[in-house]
Parts: C-alpha cells; sequence; structure tokens
C-alpha cells in the first residue's frame, strides 16, 4: 500500500536516470539520514558512539571499497587491511609532514596514496585471476604491514611502528568528542557512498559488471581489461584508504601495523559476502551485522550458558564466535548468495504488491 | 659456503612440510576443482584431535587412528553439507565456503580439545645427524630429515594411488570433466567422499609432523597460508608441482632470510628482520607474472 510507485510519471531522461527513482526511497533516504544526522546525536549515549556507531560507519566504508573491487569487478581480495593501513599512516605523514595542510586534504591524499599502492598490486590482476589473484593480495596483506613495522620513517621512528593520530580540526573546529567525530566520519561516509552508487550506474561501473562476468567475453566487446581492472583497484583502494585513516583518526587514535592483520581483511571480506556481493547497501548491512553479532553473542551466550549451568568461559564464547561466523559465511552462500542486501531487495518486491499479490 | 650449505639444506627439509600441506590442497583441487583454503584449519584439527586423544589416555597409535577416524568424518559432512549444496556455484563461491569452513574448524577444534599449546611425542630425536656432522661438518636434523621421507613416502603412495588404482582412475577422470565423468558411471559423491578422506590423511600427517616440532599451537593454521605461494609456484594441479614449489619456497625464504636483511641494512639502516613472512608471496607474486599457471600446471584456455 504505501510501497508503490504507480502514478510516478518519468517525464525526462534525467528524472529516469535518477539515482533514486521511487518516490517512497527518497523520502526513506531522506528520513534515514536526517535521523543520522540529527536524530542520533541527540539521544545515543558516547559507548554507542565510539563502540558501535563510528566503527560501523568506517567499516561499511572499507567494505564498500573491497565490494567495489569483488563484488562490482569481480577481483577477489585478501588483502583489504593493508590498503587500510597504508591510508592510516599516509593519513599520519601528511599531517606530519606537510606543514598546515588541511585534515580532509591529507584524507584524500591518503586515499590517493593507498589508490596508487592498490594499482601496483593489481598489476598482477592482468594476467591472473580466482586462487591464483586472492595469493598475490595475500602478498600486497604481509609485504605491506612488514613494511609498516621495518622502516622507522613511516611511523616516525615510534617503536614497533605504532603511530598516534594527530587532533582533528577543521576551520579551527576541533573534532575531538565523540559526536563531533560520528558526524565527521557520517559526513564523508555518505559522500562516499553516494559517488559509489553513482559510479556503479556509470559506464565505469558497467565495464566492472562485464569484466566480472566474463573478462575474455568483455574484452571481446571493446572493453579495456587492463583500464578497467586496474579502476577497480584504485577506486577500491581509494575507498579503503579513506576507511583506514578515519579507523586511525576517528575510532581508535593510535594504531600499529599490526592491527591491520589478515583477520580483519577477513572481517571485511565476510562483511561483503553477508551484506550482499555487488551492492552499496549490502556493505552497510554486511558491516551492521558482523559488527553486532559479536556483540550479541558475548551477552547472550554468557548469561544462556550461566542459568542452563553450563561451563563456559570467555574462551569457549570466542570460539563459538568463529564457529558462527564460519557457519553463517557458508550458510549465506548456499542459502542466499546475494546476501542481506538480496533479501532487503526481495522485501520491496513484496511490498509492492502487498496486500493484493495478483 | 658450509653455512649457506646447512641454511640451503634446512630451508629445503623445512619446504618439504610445506608441500606435504599443499599436498591437501592439490589433492581436493584436482578432484572436484574446489580450491580448500580450510587445510590448514584441517591441519590443525587433526593435530589437536590427536592430542586431545593422547591426553584422555589413548595410546598414540591408536589416538592417531581415531584422529584420522575424525578426519574422515569431517571431510565426509563438509562433502554432504557445504560442498554438494554449492555444485555449479563459481569456484569463486566454493572457495569463500571453505574461507568459512576454515573460521568453523578453528573454533570447533579448540572448543572440543582446549586451547592450549600441546607437544606431540613421535620419538623421532629433533638433533644434528653425526654422521654428516663429522663428516662435512653440516648440522642437519634427524627430525626433518625423517619428516621429509615420511613426505617423500607419501608422495609416492599418492601418486601410485593416481596412476595405477581404479579409484585413481575415477579420480583423474572426475578432475578432468564432471560430467563425462558421470555420464560413463563414476559416481561423483563418492570420489569425493574419497578425496575428502585422502585430504584428510594428509592434513593428519602433516599436522603430527608440524606439531612435533613446534607444538601443536593455533598457529599452525598459518602453516597452511605458507603453502598458498608453494602452490602458486608449482601449479594448482600438480602433485610434483607441490613438492618442487615446496623445496623452491622453502630453500629460498630461508635463503632470503639470512643474505638479505643485511644488504636491506646497509642500504636503508634498520632492521630488518622477518622476510620470511612475506618473502614467499611476493616470490610467487613475482613468479605468476612470467607463467600464470604455475611450473607444472596446466595451461588454461578461456572459451567464450
Amino acid at each position: 500500500m504505501l510501497y508503490r510507485e504507480a502514478g510516478q510519471f518519468k517525464a525526462s531522461f534525467a528524472e529516469d536516470m535518477q539515482i533514486f527513482p521511487i518516490r517512497q526511497d527518497r523520502i526513506a533516504i531522506g528520513l534515514l539520514l536526517a535521523f543520522a544526522f540529527f536524530g542520533i546525536p541527540l539521544f545515543a549515549s558516547e559507548y554507542w558512539f565510539s563502540a558501535i556507531l563510528i566503527p560501523f560507519l568506517i567499516f561499511a566504508l572499507a567494505a564498500l571499497g573491497l565490494n567495489i573491487l569483488t563484488g562490482y569487478c569481480g577481483q577477489l581480495s585478501l588483502g583489504t587491511a593493508a590498503f587500510m593501513a597504508v591510508g592510516a599512516y599516509a593519513a599520519y605523514n601528511f599531517q606530519l609532514r606537510v606543514e598546515g595542510i588541511p585534515i580532509l586534504v591529507s584524507f584524500v591524499l591518503a586515499g590517493f596514496t593507498a589508490a596508487a599502492v592498490g594499482v601496483l598490486f593489481g598489476l598482477p590482476s592482468l594476467r591472473i585471476k580466482g586462487f591464483y589473484l586472492a595469493v598475490a593480495t595475500l602478498a600486497a596483506q604481509f609485504f605491506i604491514v612488514w613494511v609498516l613495522t621495518k622502516f622507522p620513517w613511516l611511523s616516525n621512528n615510534s617503536s614497533s611502528g605504532v603511530i598516534s593520530a594527530q587532533k582533528i580540526q577543521i576551520l579551527g573546529f576541533s573534532f575531538d568528542t565523540p559526536v563531533s567525530k560520528y558526524l565527521l566520519v557520517l559526513g564523508i561516509v555518505v559522500v562516499m557512498a553516494l559517488a559509489a552508487k553513482n559510479l556503479a550506474r556509470s559506464g565505469t561501473g558497467r565495464a566492472w559488471m562485464a569484466v566480472r562476468d566474463m573478462d575474455v567475453a568483455a574484452q571481446v566487446i571493446g572493453i579495456p581489461l587492463m583500464h578497467t581492472k586496474l579502476t577497480a583497484f584504485a577506486v577500491s583502494s581509494f575507498y579503503c584508504g579513506v576507511a583506514g585513516a578515519l579507523y586511525a583518526f576517528c575510532y581508535l587514535g593510535s594504531v600499529e601495523p599490526d592491527g591491520f592483520n589478515l583477520d580483519l581483511s577477513f572481517r571485511i571480506l565476510f562483511m561483503v559476502i553477508i551484506g550482499g556481493v555487488g551492492t552499496v547497501l549490502g556493505s552497510f548491512l554486511g558491516a551492521a551485522f558482523i559488527l553486532l553479532l559479536p556483540i550479541f553473542l558475548d551477552n547472550t551466550l554468557l548469561p544462556t550458558a550461566h542459568a542452563l549451568g553450563l561451563p563456559f568461559s570467555n574462551a569457549t564464547v570466542s570460539h563459538i564466535q568463529f564457529m558462527v561466523f564460519g557457519a553463517l559465511i557458508m550458510f549465506f552462500l548456499i542459502v542466499e548468495p546475494h546476501g542481506l542486501a538480496r533479501l532487503w531487495q526481495i522485501t520491496k518486491e513484496k511490498l509492492r504488491l502487498w496486500p493484493f499479490p495478483h | 659456503m658450509q653455512f649457506f650449505f646447512e641454511a640451503l639444506i634446512g630451508g629445503l627439509l623445512s619446504g618439504v612440510m610445506y608441500s606435504l600441506v599443499a599436498l591437501g590442497f592439490v589433492l581436493i583441487y584436482k578432484a572436484s576443482g574446489v580450491f580448500n583454503f580450510a587445510q590448514g584449519a584441517m591441519v590443525f584439527f587433526a593435530a589437536l584431535t590427536v592430542v586431545g586423544f593422547v591426553g584422555k589416555g589413548v595410546p598414540l597409535p591408536i589416538a592417531i587412528v581415531l584422529a584420522f577416524g575424525a578426519m574422515v568424518l569431517l571431510g565426509l559432512a563438509t562433502e554432504r553439507f557445504v560442498l554438494r549444496k554449492l555444485v555449479g556455484q563459481p569456484p569463486i563461491s566454493l572457495f569463500m565456503a571453505t574461507i568459512g569452513l576454515t573460521f568453523f574448524i578453528e573454533g570447533l577444534a579448540p572448543m572440543l580439545w582446549g586451547d592450549a599449546v600441546q607437544p606431540i611425542e613421535l620419538g623421532i630425536q629433533d638433533e644434528p645427524i653425526p654422521w654428516l656432522l663429522e663428516r662435512f661438518d653440516i648440522v642437519v636434523s634427524r627430525f626433518d630429515l625423517v619428516a621429509s621421507g615420511i613426505a617423500a613416502a607419501l608422495v609416492v603412495v599418492l601418486a601410485i594411488f593416481f596412476q595405477k588404482t581404479r579409484i585413481g582412475r575415477a579420480l583423474r577422470a572426475v578432475a578432468d570433466d564432471h560430467q563425462a565423468a558421470l555420464s560413463i558411471g563414476i559416481p561423483l559423491e563418492r570420489i569425493w567422499a574419497i578425496v575428502w578422506a585422502v585430504a584428510g590423511f594428509v592434513a593428519l600427517v602433516a599436522g603430527l609432523l608440524w606439531g612435533s616440532r613446534n607444538g601443536v599451537q593455533f598457529a599452525l593454521t598459518f602453516t597452511a597460508l605458507k603453502a598458498l605461494p608453494v602452490l602458486v609456484l608449482g601449479g594448482f594441479d600438480s602433485v610434483a608441482g607441490a613438492i618442487v614449489g615446496g623445496l623452491i619456497i622453502g630453500a629460498s625464504e630461508k635463503l632470503a632470510e639470512i643474505y638479505l636483511p643485511p644488504l636491506m641494512q646497509a642500504g636503508f639502516g634498520g632492521n630488518f628482520g622477518g622476510i620470511e613472512g612475506w618473502f614467499p608471496y611476493v616470490l610467487a607474486l613475482l613468479f605468476l607474472l612470467v607463467r600464470p599457471e604455475g611450473l607444472f600446471g596446466e595451461r588454461h584456455i578461456d572459451r567464450v
């Protein structure tokens, strides 16, 4: 009843091509954004900001980056965390070494640095694909973390490569409370998510999808393979790099190279798989799911076990977390390979017809 | 020079251990086209099961048999509940499913058996062989030698199994073309079950050897990651490739660890240890640029 697009006629090409063609979608997105910008800061507690909302947005951005590469362009990467690390360290160094550089500029430059590194490690993708590429991106993962640990210049000679992010100041206003950091991250993520959604609908995005579906066929119809794959690597790494910079500056404050380990890469990959491969919405749903699941398990398993009198320790809970993650990945791949985003889409299709399905 | 040989031999012998893990990957990949990322987790699971049974007072040989049983069960369950449902999906989905399986096993194993670091006693001393020490003044561990002997024996047995037996022929047929194999009456599901059981056995052997060397611990799962560059170097579908790749990776990472840091130190200053951590991957990466199908892999032709 509510979700029906009947009567919404598109009179011009621009209207037909707009990013949210259905009026209800536009209203919903508008409300959601208004709620995120104005509603949440009114009542969310400090814990919510610094432990859930900020990491959620940052991981969603990183997942979006990986989704561009894996979901849209079909190149599996296991080195996401390393590209995030490049972003974090690049932003730190730009702040440190360039006098008076605005923080947002250094975030963007960090993104470009990560993009350059991404292109470098994306070069093998021109000759190899599938598992082989996964191994090649593992090289990026281990090599980059090692470089960040061993070259003291990159972390300003701190021991074992730990960096402490500088204070964030934009136009004299300092972002030091969780709320202000949240708003900053939210602003960046919204802009970049909209950009990604648009990019996916553009010629570049269509070329990515053609390469994903079958690269030889894409090449035959005249899509330049090298250019397409490398732009996917560049854009993806740009997103991951900015996410990494935010991870260091707005979430943790101080990071070490080992924090960007293979485990983090896997977690982001899981967000993409569970959220939905090849959708912008899926990155957000997946990030929320992967982030909230451990918290949910922590809060439910121990009390339940105690109530039942089972001998559960914290270690057991973490083992169960591993198992649940693994089982969920397999479950989603078997039952719903397009993830949570697809479930949402099905709901929308149903809502269109509801309550008269014929 | 003598030091060089010592490092080389040490590297080659540890390379054999990588080959052992890589072998498990190759077996499953050959027979079902699944790139089983969970092989490392299976190694961990197998070793932990043996240790767990021994801890319960079961004698070692029986514990090994029981662990083999557990591996077969695990393989069968994987085939039945995960892979069979994913038949016909793109290989990359299967690959990601095995990543999920990895996490599942990494949670399951310590939950069943506890997560303390535990030793396995196989009764082989990790000491230099006196004869070599006297003759050539080279330190070669007896344990490494025995381990590589076992690995070599395993490879020979597997090669005979693949080439000469009925099941081996069926396996190769399945690897070649699932549908064609089905149409001439080869039971696909039974073949896959056998492959997973054999891969479980290889994982068990690898787990025993690695475990008795470094102790059974979570870090065992990382050895599997080292097996990946071995596979890239050797080719995913070649048993011989897994062996040769393992030797190359093992030797080169040892030599790189010894000879590269001083060079880099001279160039940049600072401490550059830990090259072993990434060297195999970068080597594999460079190798991929030259020969994407690996040393012994079959060249793959894409058709639209």
